[in-house]
């Protein structure tokens, strides 16, 4: 028999990953989605393991999608959000972790608000890290079921065009995608207005698009990001009716060109800001498909950690 | 590699497939209930076997299921390296059938043991049926066989192997005597 394993022992983020271990994932994603088909939608894989859910940082789809893959494998789970704990009352990241871990625990899924936070804890606990997200860095499981919807509607992923459209500066779903898109051979490019794209793009090697009508012509799959209104306080935008005007993706621009484009967001979306409602509910829409794919490729993510020796 | 000796040769194969589709049926009164499930790898092929077998006699064509029990098993934590996942592929419902659970050895129970749990959690059969082509003993648990191809007595240095066309080129049963040292 054929074994293989992922090279580490944590997922901190997709830079630097491997083609191997990026299909490994998919492909082990498959089966728990068919798990997910299933009646009893419940394999008893990680019966036995801890995993703590360490979010510092609000999420409701990350989160649950998270601890519905850890349930659905039997794990047993604790979660922690950063506003309930004793970080309020002056903890560091650090010794927070380091009382966990006392506790025996196997598995620490963490989002935080700083870039590198789990690298950090990586550093100072043995217990697995995965990254469900930190700061404007990376979001690995996000986009790794971004990549595993599109490999389930194209059947593939090397050659096709993407193009991430939105706030690019603040998006680690940005970032993890195009170092693992890139990875599987395809082809990428961003689009935004020009605050919100970062200066040290072009040593990734990505295609730039200021005017989301070329973005159009050029893809075939647009990957709308959400518009962090919450990070929007220093002026990156005039407003967000001028952003609507130039960014939005909307039917009447879509229909331009007249080809079908596959649209995705990340969640959650900003109904008639970066996305037009009637786009986001249409037939080339995969945003559904990517929240259920979302808790395969979780499941994946953990098995394949979780059971590595 | 030991020393080997050869137990089936192709055409006993033959001979013992075909009476274990005749047992089935005998046990079963026919065909109507009845559904394979092989386990991944070998049993997939056996019961791929049976099934024809069984439909040139009844001139049935039976529903057919492959399970990947890696996800079920009590030492996944304990191996070196981790088994490739290949997936269950069980098209049809299980509820209210006979299922002919399908392996090629059956040693100390633990595959059938995950095997169970796993088909328990796609739905309520209305009976399991295990069907092995080598039963060599010395189980862990308390499980048996409902038919068998060939009890073979072994030791535990001893390792069976079950060939087929579909994977080895050949069909044969071979017991291989590891050498010590």
């Amino acid at each position: 028999m054929i074994r293989m394993s992922l090279v580490s022992r944590h997922l901190l983020g997709l830079e630097g990953m491997t083609k191997e271990d990026i299909l490994l994932i998919l492909d082990t994603a498959t089966t728990f989605r068919e798990v997910l088909e299933r009646p009893i939608k419940k394999v008893p894989t990680l019966q036995g393991k801890t995993i703590v859910n360490l979010f510092f940082e609000s999420s409701t789809r990350t989160r649950i999608s998270f601890e519905l893959a850890e349930r659905r494998l039997s794990a047993d789970v604790v979660n922690l959000s950063a506003d309930a704990s004793s970080v309020k009352k002056g903890e560091t990241l650090k010794d927070t972790a380091r009382n966990i871990e006392a506790m025996k625990i196997d598995m620490v899924v963490m989002r935080h608000a700083a870039q590198g936070a789990p690298h950090f804890l990586s550093t100072v606990i043995n217990a697995n890290i995965i990254n469900a997200g930190d700061g404007s860095h990376e979001h690995p499981t996000q986009a790794l079921l971004d990549m595993y919807t599109i490999r389930e509607k194209f059947g593939k992923l090397d050659g096709l065009k993407i193009c991430l459209v939105g706030d690019i500066s603040h998006s680690r779903v940005a970032l993890s995608n195009i170092y693992g898109l890139k990875a599987m051979g395809a082809n990428v490019a961003v689009c935004g207005p020009k605050t919100l794209i970062p200066r040290e793009l072009d040593k990734l090697k990505v295609k730039v698009f200021y005017n989301v009508d070329d973005a159009i012509k050029w893809a075939d799959i647009l990957n709308v990001l959400r518009i962090q209104l919450e990070r929007q306080d220093r002026c990156f935008i005039p407003s967000l009716r001028e952003y609507r005007q130039y960014f939005a993706v909307t039917k009447e621009r879509l229909n331009k060109f007249g080809k079908q484009i596959t649209i995705m967001h990340p969640g959650p979306i900003n109904r008639d800001v970066e996305l037009s409602a009637d786009v986001a509910d249409s037939e080339h829409s995969l945003i559904l498909q990517q929240v259920l794919n979302g808790v395969a490729v979780r499941m994946a993510v953990l098995y394949l950690i979780g059971t590595r020796s | 590699m030991g020393q080997k000796s050869h137990i089936i040769d192709e055409k006993g194969y033959q001979r013992t497939l075909n009476r274990l589709a005749h047992e089935i049926l005998e046990r079963n009164k026919g065909a109507d209930t009845l559904a394979l499930v092989g386990i991944r790898t070998r049993g997939e092929f056996l019961a791929i076997r049976l099934a024809r077998i069984i439909r040139e006699i009844e001139h049935k064509e039976l529903q057919i299921g492959f399970l990947d029990i890696t996800l079920y098993r009590d030492d996944i934590r304990e191996k070196l390296n981790q088994p490739i996942l290949k997936g269950t592929q069980i098209s049809f419902d299980v509820s209210g059938k006979d299922i002919i659970l399908v392996d090629d050895v059956l040693f100390t129970g633990r595959t059938i043991r995950a095997a169970l749990d796993a088909l328990v959690d796609l739905g309520r059969a209305k009976s399991i049926q295990l069907a092995v082509m080598i039963d060599r003993g010395h189980r862990e648990l308390p499980i048996k066989a409902d038919f068998v191809g060939k009890n073979i007595p072994t030791s535990l240095e001893e390792k069976v192997r079950v060939m087929m066309k579909e994977i080895d080129g050949k069909d044969e049963v071979i017991l291989i005597k590891e050498e010590k040292g």
